[in-house]
């Protein structure tokens, strides 16, 4: 099966890739594209490890098909260092131990970097409900909070 | 399998009603796409409406809204004078799944899924929200609630597609609400729930009243008996009373692990009163 041919933008990069017509986006960027960071933990959008955002919308990729991407925008954890120079999240992150296992933390990454986009200084309550969608069972979320604290203190000063 | 995204409504309608095997509507996918990972169901056609222009619009209009079918729930909580006009659908539908399920998931989707426990279900059918219907005979408007007929079953017949939900225009005086009880703060699916939709006169009596709720029958339940319980009256303790009387024993549930019948019953009557103080409130009742 020659599949489905679909042109978007990965990261900023143009991407052209063939998928399946039930093969979500999830499994595209994965499997076909090498992109790894965002994980498969549920497969049912109950956890958020395999967030990314499409056209500036937060959003599980494995309740996206790949078919669906077709011109749109995608950003994913790997667009968000740039060459060796982490983004203020991710240091943070390594800073406040904010991980342990780490599969949840693309999710909570991008989640994060969306969150702090529309509102750049967002109360613990906001962060908390914010990031509902990505769980952890490693940190207690403490750690999570603190760093998008400690980080949305240091873009808002950039 | 194929996957499609038709330009046209027509398109869209006829691909649908020519399809020889199973054929499913796909447009914020956060129940599709479960239920086909899950092995529920297994479409020979997808048919993405998110191409179908105006599909992905809210419209004000002259009688008041027009809510695509593709619109994510996310969008209503950004759309202040639809929020402003009917604050009770914007909160059940931003009650819907996480942030990310938010960008995705759409109350037409959540009124096909025709699940008892839909958020947004009760607070549209207490909103007297129609569904614009278009098929290959031609295109109807139907009220909400008749369009799931039981639990995962709609009143659509083959080639169908709600192409919109219309809210109607706002009277003076008029607030809504829905509450749902559920065991976490978030995150979860209603055990109950109930919306409220009051319109009062300007001495803040109830001049016309419609309830709804959730996860208390095989659909979710007009209570026409609670409009008799509320309308000509303020809402004092005693029209609490009754509306909470009339809505535990309008109740239909199922007992399982996450609520008993009697608990559902009780919670019942309970939210559909605090929903009710709520949309009185934003209508101005004192």
């Amino acid at each position: 099966m020659a599949g489905i041919a679909v042109s978007t933008t990965i990261n900023g990069d143009s991407v052209e890739y063939l998928c399946q017509p039930d093969e979500p986006l999830l499994d595209v960027l994965r499997d076909r594209l090498g992109l790894t960071g965002a994980k498969e933990g549920c497969g049912t959008g109950d956890c958020g490890a395999c967030s990314v955002i499409l056209d500036d919308r937060l959003v599980c990729s494995c309740l996206v098909l790949g078919a669906e991407a077709q011109g749109r925008r995608i950003e994913t954890v790997e667009g968000m260092a740039h060459g060796e120079t982490l983004h203020p999240l991710q240091q943070k992150f390594l800073e406040h131990a904010a991980l342990q296992c780490g599969i949840c933390t693309p999710g909570f990454l991008i989640a994060a970097k969306d969150l702090l986009a529309k509102n750049p200084d967002p109360s613990e309550e906001e962060i908390r409900f914010g990031l509902a969608g990505n769980l952890c069972r490693c940190t207690g979320y403490d750690k999570i909070v603190r760093a998008v604290q400690d980080a949305a203190h240091v873009m808002k000063q950039a | 399998m194929r996957y499609i995204r038709p330009l046209s409504i027509e398109d869209a309608v006829g691909q649908l009603a020519g399809s020889a095997g199973p054929a499913a509507i796909l447009a914020g996918g956060s129940d599709l796409l479960v239920r086909m990972k899950g092995g529920f169901v297994e479409p020979e056609l997808i048919v993405d409406i998110k191409g179908i222009p105006g599909f992905s619009d809210i419209r004000e209009t002259a009688d008041g809204f027009s809510i695509g079918a593709a619109v994510p729930c996310a969008v209503l909580g950004e759309h202040a004078v639809l929020k402003k006009a009917w604050p009770g659908v914007v909160e059940a539908a931003k009650l819907i799944g996480s942030k990310q399920v938010q960008g995705r998931c759409t109350i037409t989707g959540n009124l096909c899924n025709a699940s008892p426990a839909a958020d947004s279900v009760p607070a549209l059918v207490a909103a007297g929200a129609r569904a614009v219907v278009t098929g290959p005979s031609g295109t109807r408007t139907i009220a909400v609630e008749t369009v799931p007929t039981g639990p995962g079953k709609t009143s659509l017949a083959k080639g169908e597609i709600i192409e919109a939900i219309l809210l109607g225009k706002r009277a003076p005086h008029s607030g809504d609400a829905y509450l749902r009880f559920i065991p976490r703060t978030e995150m979860d699916i209603a055990v109950v729930s109930a919306g409220v939709n009051l319109t009062l006169d300007e001495a803040g009596v109830i001049r016309a009243a419609r309830v709804a709720l959730g996860a208390a029958a095989p659909t979710v339940l007009l209570v026409e008996e609670a409009a008799e319980a509320l309308v000509g009256r303020k809402l004092d303790d005693a029209a609490l009373e009754r509306l909470a009387k009339v809505c535990s024993g309008a109740c239909r549930p199922i007992d399982d692990k996450r609520g008993t019948i009697e608990f559902r019953r009780k919670v019942a009557g309970v939210l559909a009163g605090r929903a009710a103080t709520t949309a009185y409130a934003r209508a101005g009742g004192k």
